[in-house]
């Protein structure tokens, strides 16, 4: 919420739009001059990660020089100039088998959080909107999912399909994996649902659809790419748990997972071959520092308030954590934004629960004169604050009647400020 | 209250279904491993033995599928869960009973440790965003993407081989009673800190992010505005105005991170050699003992489920919209 322009609602009743400052101040909002970097570094630093690791998987086994699992050279040598990553006990060259397992490491990976971003994209919001017996059967799907635990099941699932390819392993991982997400999207879609936009959208007479898909789903969509981003990664982990247990077949195909495998069974560790179990756990590391720094440059993309970067000034983090969007004027280079009190004018929303309705109403304080504040009755007797969390003390917050139109006003920005 | 009880049917129902898949799942899968695991043990077992383990896994019996599901759960309500046939005629439920406990404070000591520095942390980065504290997030991230067991095979290199600190073998040293003693519980927990800490350190990320983001999306909401400008201590207004909301989500979370947690230790208890249901897990597995298989599913599903409604009962208490909506 902008406070660079002090503005005082009308109380007196009138159905006049809020005129001037206000209006002007969101006219000088939306002609600010654009971001200069739209990103933080961290961002870039992830895509280019991800980038650089899905080149590897599309070009890595033809950019392997040796064949993976022929012996190639001296056995447990360390990196030279012939292998770059050293050899294994086996006399394979380290370096294939990475470039080479990368392929089906990451293919796997993002298989199954694609098809599980849809699966829990589809259980979660339809249950979170829903309501009712169908958000309780749809939920008892979910946690039956959720309550049987993957890694186990999974392990003992592979021990009953002896031999399962890739392909099965990314639907059997997106099967198990998809619940979290649709736990957390449908708490989300919870919360959103008796927001005052959406209770306008209902009003106004929306399909549910056009709910779902407009109102909804865009505001979860810092949601839906973080539960992408664990999916995937969560399919990578897992995949790589379970070639290094054995339980898959491997001695056919190279992933990071097998190269593990054989490093531990060959006993790496205990001769301090380091070149050998380090590369693909590293590798491993890295696509998931990958997606998650990707992720949070999604996240900031969408949501302005979880941009760090360009927060150098203290003052002006301090007022960000406090709430307000930090407008620098052009002219005087220095930090304009207003102090927070002291004849500013900041907005309440209240909530007036009198026929088991939430209404908004704002509410201002600090600089509203003593006359101007009067309660409307109604909203006086059931009026508390909306901390939402019932700790909010009402006493020193005087509440206004405010026009229909403002109040919309007030509830949208405050929402989605 | 009677949000607390339709939470408490629901989990009753869903325990029923998870343990009905339990037990459809042995006669679901196609190719009767089973059958073929079981064959191999032909002759050892008393013919009692042979009879539960058929009626367990539906295997080379005439009974039917009604009567065995009887007798499923007739034996789960007599806390018989069968005989384990790689360590026959030791019973399933002595194996587990003997694992769990490790497993348990393994993974509730470190989750709890976890979870609580994890939440701190977020809401301080949040708090002071642009700060320092920032540098956190991308090492958070580095170590929230690490296999679990690649950063044990880590820390056992650098801490256990090479520079001999703490013990990576095991629960307990060689030569120590098992018991109530202060040589038993010292040589516990100096086996456990490796362990945890590579628990710790894979889990703690993504309690730190959460907490972030949300507590960032609360900062920003109005009434955390009005409680500053009503004058709150910054301590007030940052635990009991914006952490208390912000911290539902990730409250939401840690009994559902708790199923990841286990599987996560599962793989840590393998590195360590840990005596806990991890490595019985996949002594099991490896020798085919499917009812040692099953009670452990079995086992993990029912602890996951408790932890589910003690997450119920917590944010209950936390958020007053769910007494007032049920």
């Amino acid at each position: 919420m902008s406070v660079d322009t002090p503005t005082q609602p009308s109380a007196t009743g009138d159905n006049a739009r809020p005129a001037g400052p206000r209006a002007a101040s969101l006219r000088r909002r939306r002609t600010r001059p654009a971001r200069r970097r739209r990103f933080s570094r961290k961002t870039y630093v992830g895509f280019g990660l991800l980038a650089f690791f899905i080149l590897m998987a599309i070009f890595g086994p033809i950019a392997a020089p040796y064949d993976p699992s022929a012996a190639v050279g001296p056995s447990l040598v360390g990196p030279s100039s012939a292998h770059l990553l050293g050899t294994t006990q086996n006399s394979q060259d380290v370096l294939s088998q990475l470039l080479v397992g990368a392929r089906t490491t990451l293919l796997v990976g993002f298989l199954a959080g694609l098809i599980a971003t849809a699966l829990s994209i589809v259980f979660g919001v339809t249950a979170g909107y829903l309501g009712g017996w169908g958000d309780e059967s749809l939920s008892l799907v979910a946690n039956l999912f959720l309550v049987i635990p993957a890694l186990p099941l999974l392990i003992v699932l592979t021990s009953y399909l002896p031999g399962a390819g890739p392909l099965t392993t990314a639907v059997v991982i997106s099967a198990t994996g998809w619940a979290w997400g649709a736990r957390v999207l449908r708490a989300q879609t919870l919360s959103i649902r008796n927001r005052d936009y959406i209770v306008a959208a209902k009003i106004s007479g929306e399909r549910t659809w056009r709910i779902v898909l407009f109102e909804i789903l865009p505001n979860e969509a810092a949601v839906v790419a973080s539960s992408f981003l664990f999916t995937v990664l969560f399919a990578i982990l897992t995949q790589v748990a379970l070639d290094f247990l054995g339980l898959v077949n491997v001695s056919g195909s190279w992933t990071w997972g097998t190269m593990l495998y054989w490093a531990q069974n060959d006993q790496a560790l205990s001769v301090g071959a380091w070149w050998w179990f380090v590369p693909p756990g590293l590798a491993v590391a890295l696509v998931g520092t990958g997606l998650a720094l990707a992720n949070f440059g999604l996240d900031e993309l969408i949501d302005p308030r979880l941009r760090s970067a360009g927060l150098t000034r203290r003052s002006d983090a301090k007022l960000v954590r406090q709430g307000f969007t930090v407008v620098h004027r052009r002219p005087d280079a220095a930090a304009t934004a207003h102090a927070p009190t002291g004849g500013g004018f900041t907005e309440v929303r209240l909530r007036a629960n009198g026929n088991g309705r939430s209404e908004p109403v704002a509410a201002t304080i600090g600089g509203a004169p003593e006359a101007d504040a009067h309660l409307a009755s109604q909203a006086a007797d059931s009026a508390e604050v909306d901390t939402q969390a019932g700790a909010g003390n009402p006493t020193g917050v005087r509440a206004d009647a405010v026009p229909q139109r403002q109040r919309d006003d007030a509830a949208s920005e405050g929402r989605l400020g | 209250m009677r949000y607390l009880l339709r939470r408490l049917a629901f989990y009753i129902v869903t325990a029923w279904a998870a343990l009905t898949i339990n037990f459809a799942l042995p006669r679901l899968i196609p190719g009767n491993a089973v059958q073929a695991a079981l064959d191999k043990f032909q002759g050892q077992f008393s013919p009692g033995v042979e009879k539960a383990l058929a009626l367990q896994f539906g295997t080379n019996t005439k009974a039917s599928l009604l009567t065995q599901y009887w007798h499923y759960w007739s034996q789960l309500f007599q806390g018989n869960l069968g005989v384990s046939t790689s360590e026959y005629p030791t019973h399933v439920s002595t194996i587990i009973s003997k694992a769990l406990p490790w497993t348990i404070a393994l993974v509730g000591i470190s989750s709890v440790i976890s979870f609580t520095l994890g939440t701190l942390l977020g809401i301080l980065i949040a708090w002071r965003r642009g700060g320092r504290l920032d540098a956190l997030l991308p090492i958070s991230t580095f170590l929230s993407a690490v296999p679990y067991f690649w950063l044990g095979l880590i820390l056992v290199t650098v801490f256990g081989v090479s520079l001999h600190w703490l013990p990576f073998f095991q629960g307990y040293g060689q030569g120590v009673t098992l018991g109530l003693n202060w040589a038993f519980i010292g040589s516990a927990i100096a086996h456990g800190v490796l362990p945890a800490i590579t628990i710790i350190l894979s889990s703690i990320a993504g309690w730190m992010v959460g907490m972030r983001n949300m507590m960032v999306t609360t900062l920003s909401e109005d009434y955390v505005m009005v409680a500053q400008a009503k004058g709150l201590s910054d301590r007030r207004v940052m635990f009991t105005y914006a952490a208390r909301n912000a911290i539902l989500p990730n409250l939401a979370g840690f009994a559902l991170q708790l199923g990841f947690v286990v599987a996560g230790s599962l793989l840590t208890e393998i590195i360590f050699s840990y005596p806990g249901i991890g490595v019985t897990l996949l002594n099991a597995v490896t020798s085919k003992d499917y009812p040692l298989m099953q009670g452990i599913f079995l086992v993990i599903t029912l602890v996951v489920l408790v932890a589910n409604f003690a997450a119920d009962l917590l944010y209950v208490l936390l958020d007053p919209r769910t007494r007032q909506e049920a």
